[in-house]
């Protein structure tokens, strides 16, 4: 347990992507089985013991530490776990137990002995070991590190490609041996036979004016780019499944998606949430998102749907290999033979120009397009981002000329920057109020300067927070506005980045609330 | 019956006030006369008209303030010393918190009450150990007054960095340290283990690593930061204040590994939150085991408490069956080293 504890010690105080693979990936080459595959499964949040809540441990601190000072140190700390572990009664002799001893006996002890066998753990451990056990014990990790920064780790340390990882992962199971012989090449990757698993999907570059240039328009297929989120529908005789883009299971926020998937076919398409053949604006959608139980009334206020563009698989064939019209061929034909409910094909748009299709982008009004998709003919389905085959070709985006309200100080390399801005827009009684947050676009000459400004025009602190006077026009772009009731401002910017600093323009001369408010819905051109 | 020191030690809005002796212990405003446990600016202000304090402490004072601001009579007490101010005998121990730090002795009429200012109870190789003196009233600080603050071993922290330092060989250390007492400390503590290489430093700390040297701390080979050059300080050792280490000075240091020595990195999301790779808990203040041992060696029935988190630790004194009294004192606890 002690150097799975140290690995959640050192991620937590990581900075980067980078330097959090390299403990992985050096934690997963030392560590012997099971030890590592339970590890893996923690932080897949794949391990769960019914028998060890958080009132368990509750309970279990008031036997060792007096309870008027617990609360006051819980207070104090803010996390259940490291409270405990920091008022449990230091250790006498540290021999903090295994990993896979933890796994194992939790699983095997009847749940009225559970809180005494933590307890003995807790007793012959250091506050680092015990910080980790309560976490995995309770299944609140948040280790500082996501599955897939997992996964990277194991394909760079063991020459795979992380696609081949995501390929059979839902076909696993902690702790995952057979996932380690593969990769220590004792035998052949695992089959994931019928099991529903994830295929790691085709995606597209944006297109720039260089490469719409050069492009043999004739060679393309043109469809709208919707926007919601991707999804990979996964229906076979092993199971049924939906993945989002980054190979989560979302099935259980989507029940009535599961419930039309009567097939045996893998898809991929956009979920969106369609009410009367409209697409609703993404915040609807997101209303949806991340839910573990979901209500029949947001079922009924939300109705979700999936807008089909391609076919991985029809029954047991594998379609990624053929051409994309013959793929799309197959997609039309399987789908006005199965018709399955919540379900449309995402139609293809007849062009013969580029001019055709930039006309067609600029008149696009509807909420729920985000610009065009190009999609090669010949294409094959090919995992990551292949150039030269699918191109996104977003609408330009909505722009508002901003005033720089707060400034926060970046993560990592940019620590010692004021880096992260909230902006606002003047209400008509000529006050600021805040619309918006954004962390990009700028250059690192206009970083420096921003820092420089920022340090000598500060009026007040809050915390990590500084306040700023009037003083800076940001020309922000975004890619909608939405309405909002989290805001005072009473909108939400989607993806908002600094298009450019505006030195030249006087805040007095930035853009005011109405003119932000009639943007709600609008598309950009 | 002596009298209750209640009747002639009192909390005013300058600070504790000792009536019989007619001064102040550590004011946080200018008075008349005011005897100075330690050097940190919370507790040693200028402006004072008489100051009565260690040898060590009048010296850090005078290098941090300039002659005149710190106090225009300066007095130095020896250690074990007593002398009669007023009606009252005082004496000075050492308290163990920085160099010079001293507990405050008072006797009259028989009654004894002892301020501690800021202190600790482990070894510290830049100042002389904490003494217990048993007494009637123990006024204590609090600022790690809650059960979960129990700092690990210090020789572990300081392997922890020199481990650190192997993983990483070429990226410099950047340690962020207060400027009297931790960083003197936390070099001193890097000698004893064998580092003997130059240590470069932040403006801001050479002036009192120096005074320390010429008050017989030897700290070895110490070099400003700011003109080295960066190859020196490629895998290097660099000491800067803690405001320094995650803003624009530390920018000169090429992917540093920043560290921060103190107390406070006992709790993760603390640590986390100022950006730390390498958080060290390393203190100057008595941590929660070393306050409750220090209320038994001193064997006082009444202790109170200056400043810090004296909930907790006025709760513990209960389960104790001694009579804790929060004085609530303003204005402690700003440099505190460890805030």
């Amino acid at each position: 347990m002690k150097p799975f504890a140290d690995l959640l010690e050192r991620l937590l105080y990581t900075q980067g992507r980078n330097a959090k693979i390299a403990l992985l990936a050096d934690y997963f080459a030392t560590r012997p089985d099971p030890e590592r595959g339970y590890a893996l499964a923690a932080i897949a949040g794949k391990l769960d013991f019914p028998g060890a809540k958080p009132a368990v441990l509750r309970a279990l601190v008031a036997t060792r530490a007096d309870p008027e000072l617990f609360a006051l140190s819980y207070d104090y700390v803010g996390d259940l776990a490291e409270a405990i572990a920091l008022i449990w009664p230091k250790a006498e002799v540290e021999s903090p137990p295994e990993l896979p001893s933890v796994v194992d006996q939790l699983r095997r002890t009847p749940r009225e002995a559970i809180p005494a066998l933590i307890a003995t753990w807790l007793d012959a451990s250091d506050v680092s070991t015990r910080i980790a056990l309560i976490k995995l014990i309770t299944g609140g990790l948040r280790v500082g590190a996501s599955l897939r920064l997992a996964k990277l780790a194991l394909a760079q340390r063991f020459g795979v490609e992380v696609d081949a990882i995501e390929e059979i992962w839902h076909g696993l199971l902690p702790p995952y041996p057979t996932l380690f012989d593969w990769l220590e090449r004792r035998t052949a990757r695992p089959d994931p036979g019928t099991t529903p698993v994830f295929r790691p999907p085709m995606l597209a570059h944006p297109i720039e004016d260089t490469d719409r240039a050069g492009l043999d328009w004739s060679a393309y297929r043109a469809e709208w780019k919707w926007d919601g989120i991707r999804v990979q529908l996964v229906a076979t005789p092993g199971g049924k499944r939906l993945y989002s883009r980054g190979a989560d299971d979302i099935s259980a926020s989507f029940p009535e998606i599961l419930a039309a998937m009567e097939f045996n076919a893998v898809l991929d398409g956009e979920l969106l949430v369609i009410r009367d053949g409209v697409v609703a604006p993404f915040a609807d959608l997101q209303q949806r998102l991340n839910r573990k139980i979901v209500s029949a009334k947001a079922r009924a206020e939300y109705p979700v749907a999936v807008r089909l563009y391609d076919m991985l698989f029809d029954g047991a064939a594998d379609l990624r290999g053929l051409p994309f019209d013959q793929r799309r061929a197959r997609l039309e034909a399987w789908f006005a033979a199965t018709t399955p409910a919540r379900m449309d094909i995402s139609p293809q748009i007849d062009f013969e120009t580029e001019a055709d299709l930039a006309g067609l982008r600029a008149s696009a009004r509807d909420d729920g397009i985000e610009g065009l998709m190009l999609k090669a003919a010949a294409s094959p389905y090919l995992a990551g981002r292949p150039k030269g085959y699918w191109w996104k070709w977003k609408r330009d985006p909505l722009s508002l000329d901003c005033v720089l309200m707060y400034a926060q100080r970046g993560h990592g390399r940019r620590s010692s920057f004021y880096s992260d801005y909230t902006f606002g827009v003047w209400t008509e009684e000529g006050r600021l109020v805040p619309i918006g947050k954004a962390y990009s676009g700028y250059t690192d000459a206009e970083l420096l300067v921003l820092d420089k400004w920022i340090r000598s025009h500060t009026t007040a602190t809050y915390g990590p927070v500084r306040e700023v006077e009037p003083g800076i026009v940001l020309e922000i772009g975004f890619d909608a506005a939405q309405r909002s009731s989290r805001h005072k401002s009473g909108i939400a910017l989607r993806f908002p980045r600094i298009l450019r600093l505006r030195l030249d323009k006087p805040v007095a001369e930035a853009d005011r609330l109405e003119t932000a408010t009639r943007l709600i819905g609008a598309a950009a051109v | 019956m002596p009298p209750h020191p209640e009747t002639w030690l009192q909390p005013r809005p300058e600070g504790l006030f000792c009536l019989p002796g007619g001064f102040f212990i550590d004011a946080t405003r200018a008075v008349d006369r005011a005897i100075i446990t330690h050097g940190h600016a919370d507790h040693a202000r200028p402006g004072h008209q008489h100051v009565l304090a260690s040898v060590e402490t009048l010296a850090i004072m005078r290098s941090r303030m300039g002659e005149g601001r710190a106090g225009i009579t300066q007095q130095a007490l020896a250690i074990g010393e007593v002398l009669r101010i007023g009606d009252v005998d005082v004496s000075l121990v050492p308290a163990g918190h920085v160099l010079g730090s001293c507990q405050v002795v008072m006797e009259y009429q028989g009654s004894r009450a002892v301020v501690s200012g800021d202190y600790k109870r482990r070894a510290d190789p830049t100042c002389a150990p904490f003494t217990p003196v048993v007494c009637d009233v123990f006024v204590t600080e609090a600022t790690f007054g809650l059960p979960v603050f129990r700092h690990p071993d210090t020789d572990k922290e300081i392997a922890k960095l020199l481990h650190s330092m192997t993983v990483f060989p070429e990226r410099p250390h950047l340690i962020g340290a207060y400027g009297l007492g931790k960083s003197q400390r936390v070099i001193a503590l890097l000698r004893a283990s064998g580092y003997d290489a130059p240590i470069y430093l932040h403006g801001a700390l050479a002036k009192l690593c120096t005074l320390y040297g010429e008050l017989g701390i030897n700290l070895g080979d110490l070099r400003p930061a700011t003109v080295a050059d960066k190859s020196a300080l490629r895998g290097a050792v660099v000491l800067a204040p803690p405001s320094a280490v995650a803003d624009r000075w530390a920018r000169r240091l090429d992917d540093p590994v920043v560290a921060v020595a103190s107390g406070w990195m006992r709790v993760r999301q603390r640590a986390k939150a100022s950006g730390v790779e390498l958080p060290l808990i390393i203190s100057d203040h008595a941590d929660w085991d070393e306050l409750l041992a220090t209320v038994i060696d001193v064997q006082a029935p009444e202790i109170w408490v200056t400043h810090g988190n004296e909930t907790a630790l006025i709760y513990q004194l209960g389960l104790m069956g001694r009579r804790g009294r929060a004085l609530s004192l303003i204005g402690y606890g700003d440099e505190g080293d460890d805030t």
